[in-house]
């Protein structure tokens, strides 16, 4: 029989991928117009991240999942709502800053001492998953770190599977280039897992699941520490948004074989 | 003056790959002094390979230990070298293997760290890193106080060095091998007929939904999209992409593309791939897929709807038409 699993998923919201985002730049640094405004789903790959862990869960009874999350408070709580019916978990949360431009190595700071804080975590069965990297900062550098605060050498980037055998040992696929994986055997937790896409659907919501997960959401909340991170020694000279725009030719009635011939030549174009 | 260190890791053959090159051209033109900082089983071939680079050291971790890809070890490899080489700025390339790593030897060196620079360059006697936020819409030009900085360079974005190979001296750095309870047991790819993600292709093709969505014959032709696909995909030895909502599909059961998974998914959730041309099929061409195409200079799309996202400055040109027809014209053309 396996032992029990306890994963701490650390991800944070994002604005959700329709909104349209312009950067402004204050004081104290870049952030986006009327970033409390934008509606925020929970990150991508973060979320993949928390599906899988509840997955892993459900497959080895007595396992647990805590989110472990850094973002402004009330822009929690709404993501939160939706977040909570998809799978149980507990959150462990941190008022602070949610935005790309935040640093990962303060970022890494924060989430590794919010894990390390989490009463009777067994580090030895600890397992940390999360995004291999995020749909805001888009670093893929801030697991490798709470990982490194954590004390855990054992990691694993752009992770698809994992299966448990039945030694305990995770067999585990991480993408490599050309669209293939590698594939390693990890014997024993803990690990640091940062997820691709995995390859399970997003689950549908559940009101019992997210009426029980909200019980203890809420308090999290309420407790949820202030966390600023002042991105230390880090400038911004400059953020835009990219100018092109492209003059499209709209190509209309012509026949599928002209267009084919078209196409082919374009392709022979040096 | 800033002392750089390219740190770079052998391929199974021995050699520098083209990210590597492309990094030493990136390191060379900040115009500090530099150190190579070379990782693998075997180092001789790709010490030589850049011997004429101008590098006033080579340094190198080497073993059978060091020659597979794994955290444990290439943090230890990388830390070593970089501590040796005491290199204010620390430059990579963006592969798998150092992305996966580097960031813990940043923290272990007490430096900062930052990823998929697509530019650097040295600004009023600093270094500064260009790189996009948000998955690609937006661009930042920054620069960090804190040292040592290690920054990976995404591949395609300067030269490949190119230069004289000869003999280097290179200087061995002893690390011990680390435990580890990681062992890597191989690769697993797709059979090299079924290969539908080529990096170096010329030619990324885009998939996107409405190939497997009702014609206008009121039927589904998923085999057939099939078909036309991957004879394209052979014939160009195209690259292949696919949107998001084609690739979920795959994962909900409905009629798929059976060879579409989530490494082909280009734009916000997915990749960014490069590539000189890009042609789009059967997608609508909304700002979250497209992002994905930031990198793709020349771009053609193929959609029923003529007020679809390509027709307003996303793509050079749009062809309003059957997607399934022109297809199969432009595999009969490819085939002759």
């Amino acid at each position: 029989m396996s032992t029990p699993f306890q994963i701490a998923v650390c991800g944070s919201i994002v604005p959700d991928p329709l909104q349209t985002l312009e950067p402004v730049v204050g004081p104290s640094g870049p952030s986006l117009k009327n970033e409390m405004m934008l509606p925020a789903v929970l990150d991508p790959w973060a979320g993949h991240a928390l599906f899988e862990a509840a997955h892993l869960a459900r497959s080895t009874p007595g396992s647990k999942v805590w989110l472990v999350s850094l973002g402004p408070k009330a822009k929690l709580q709404q993501v939160m709502m939706t977040v909570a019916q998809k799978v149980p978990f507990e959150l462990v949360a941190l008022d602070g800053p949610a935005s790309g431009f935040t640093d990962s190595f303060e970022t890494a700071a924060a989430l590794a001492a919010a894990i390390a804080a989490i009463p009777g975590l067994d580090r030895s069965r600890l397992l940390v998953f999360g995004g291999w990297e995020s749909a805001s900062r888009g670093a893929g550098s801030t697991l490798q770190m709470v990982g490194e605060r954590l004390g855990i050498a054992e990691q694993f980037q752009g992770v698809d599977r994992v299966t448990v055998g039945e030694d305990g040992g995770l067999e585990i696929l991480e993408r490599i280039e050309g669209g293939r994986h590698q594939v390693s055997v990890c014997a024993a937790p803990p690990a640091v897992l940062g997820w691709a896409t995995g390859d399970l659907p997003e689950p549908r919501n559940n009101p019992q699941i997210g009426m029980a997960n909200m019980r203890a959401i809420m308090p999290a909340l309420q407790r949820a520490k202030a966390t600023p991170i002042p991105n230390t020694g880090l400038s911004f000279a400059s953020v835009s948004l990219p100018k092109q725009q492209r003059e499209t030719r709209i190509v209309k009635d012509m026949p599928a074989e002209e267009i084919a011939r078209e196409i082919v030549a374009w392709m022979a174009e040096e | 003056m800033e002392t750089i260190l390219l740190l770079a890791h052998t391929e199974p053959d021995g050699t520098l790959a083209k990210p590597a090159l492309e990094c030493l051209t990136a390191a060379l033109a900040l115009g500090g002094p530099l150190t190579i900082g070379l990782v693998g089983a075997r180092v001789e071939a790709a010490a030589s390979q850049i011997a004429g680079c101008g590098a006033a050291r080579f340094l190198a971790v080497t073993g059978e230990a060091f020659a597979q890809p794994r955290y444990a070890t290439d943090t230890a490899a990388a830390e070593a070298l970089c501590r040796t080489a005491g290199s204010s700025i620390v430059v990579a390339p963006s592969t798998s293997r150092w992305a996966r790593a580097l960031p813990g030897v940043a923290y272990r060196l007490g430096g900062r760290v930052d990823t998929h620079a697509t530019s650097l360059a040295a600004e009023n006697g600093a270094p500064a890193v260009t790189r996009w936020f948000y998955r690609q819409r937006m661009e930042a030009v920054l620069s960090r106080r804190e040292r040592p900085w290690v920054i990976l360079l995404d591949s395609g974005c300067v030269a490949p060095w190119s230069g004289p190979a000869g003999t280097a001296s290179v200087e061995p750095v002893a690390v011990a091998v680390p435990e580890t309870r990681t062992t890597v047991t191989g690769v697993r790819a797709p059979k090299a007929d079924e290969q539908t993600i080529r990096p170096d292709a010329k030619l990324l093709f885009v998939a996107g939904a409405g190939w497997t969505k009702k014609q206008s014959d009121g039927a589904v032709h998923a085999a057939e999209a099939e078909t036309l696909i991957l004879g394209f995909l052979r014939a160009a030895q195209a690259s292949l992409g696919g949107s998001k909502s084609l690739v979920d599909l795959s994962g909900e059961g409905e009629a798929v593309l059976r060879f579409m998974t989530h490494l082909n998914q280009v734009g916000q959730t997915g990749s960014t791939p490069r590539h000189p041309k890009g042609l789009s099929t059967c997608c609508h061409g909304e700002e979250p897929h497209v992002v994905g195409w930031r990198f793709v200079n020349q771009r053609r799309a193929i959609n029923l709807d003529a007020n679809c996202g390509w027709a307003r400055g996303k793509a050079d040109v749009l062809y309003v038409a059957d997607a399934f027809e022109v297809m199969r014209h432009v595999n009969r053309l490819l085939r002759a």
